[in-house]
């Protein structure tokens, strides 16, 4: 089978919308197909990978163990925007997953290098 | 690679986002996108900033619909809906910034 | 070349699904071709049959059964979008007990993976959304 980049950008926050929950479902198909996946978060997106989900009180299923799980699925390309962590107070020990954090320039290449970039 | 931004620049973060990730390439606004390309605005001042790092298209029919075709800053080139395949085919890649 | 279209927006509240319309038409119309067009998330509303817009506006849903049979399109509705948002054919509702349909002409009901697939097989994906 062809083996394409496949690069999921995570730019919205979870909960609020659908789309982190359904990021994670492509990511776990595109992982399925064997396609050489990366997921980027910047902008709100980064909040999906805030430690400490607790979905009880609204109802609505959690997500935050299936980040963990992507490594079981040789997902290991997690590209998370500095300035956008900054922004938000957050550093890298407030995340639920290892991660590569990058300057938005450098996110910015790795995204030229796919050849397939699905937004959420 | 095609950027297509769909989101007014004063309502959302998605130019913003655009201009400051993406390696140069083209940016096609679309839908509420295009008030961005509209003379005047801060959408013009921040495209302006970008110093030619992209290639600007709006759609046209987008920028009719609103009222604002006359309004198209300079240095963006309208396109149609053929104008807007002939770039997604022109580009090895395309990424729409929701 | 090959194109593919995701849409990720129900009609008539966001402009998605009749953008892509008029991305899918132009496509055809410069000979290109397009491999399939894929419904996710709210973009499933975009296979009900049971709308009926003000004979003034455009009907979104019959304008893609209309598309695809004139075109021999692939319009394929994500299953798990469409069982949360009640999108139903005659196999959806023989599985979970549903007493009736609700899939326009033109469009099937299948898995993720068939996005997937679009983004391996065409040259380009586009996506419409919100």
């Amino acid at each position: 089978m062809t083996i394409k980049k496949f690069m999921m950008v995570n730019r919205k926050a979870p909960y609020g919308t659908v789309y982190a929950l359904e990021s994670l479902e492509v990511v776990l198909i595109a992982a399925a197909f064997e396609q050489d996946v990366s997921l980027a978060f910047l902008d709100d997106g980064v909040y999906q990978l805030k430690k400490g989900h607790q979905t009880k009180g609204i109802e609505m299923k959690g997500f935050e163990k299936t980040y963990g799980a992507l490594e079981d699925y040789d997902v290991t390309k997690l590209y998370v925007d500095q300035e956008s962590l900054a922004a938000r107070g957050l550093t890298a020990d407030d995340l639920c997953v290892p991660v590569e954090i990058m300057s938005r320039a450098e996110l910015g290449k790795r995204m030229e290098e796919q050849d397939v970039v699905l937004s959420f | 690679m095609l950027n297509i931004v769909n989101k007014s620049p004063l309502d959302r973060g998605s130019l913003d986002a655009c201009l400051q990730s993406a390696e140069p390439g083209a940016i096609l606004l679309i839908e509420d996108g295009v008030y961005a390309a509209t003379r005047g605005s801060a959408g013009e001042a921040k495209l302006k900033a970008a110093g030619g790092k992209f290639k600007l298209f709006a759609l046209g029919p987008d920028m009719e619909a609103r009222g604002i075709a006359d309004r198209a800053m300079d240095g963006v080139t309208l396109v149609d809906y053929a104008g807007f395949v002939d770039l997604v085919a022109e580009y090895d890649t395309c990424q729409s910034w929701l | 070349m090959k194109f593919s279209i995701l849409i990720n927006e129900g009609p008539y509240t966001h402009q998605a699904s009749d953008s892509a319309y008029q991305f899918a038409k132009s496509v055809l119309a410069k000979g290109h071709e397009i491999f399939r067009i894929f419904f996710y998330h709210d973009g499933v509303n975009n296979a009900t049959r049971l709308t009926t817009p003000p004979q003034d506006d455009r009907n979104i849903v019959n304008r893609w059964s209309k598309l695809a049979e004139e075109n021999k399109l692939d319009l394929v509705v994500c299953v798990a979008a469409a069982q949360r948002r009640g999108i139903v054919d005659e196999g959806e509702a023989k599985r979970n007990g549903k007493d009736a349909t609700n899939l326009a002409p033109g469009f099937r009901i299948s898995g993720l993976g068939q996005l997937i697939e679009a983004g391996i097989q065409s040259d380009r994906l586009v996506t419409f959304g919100d």
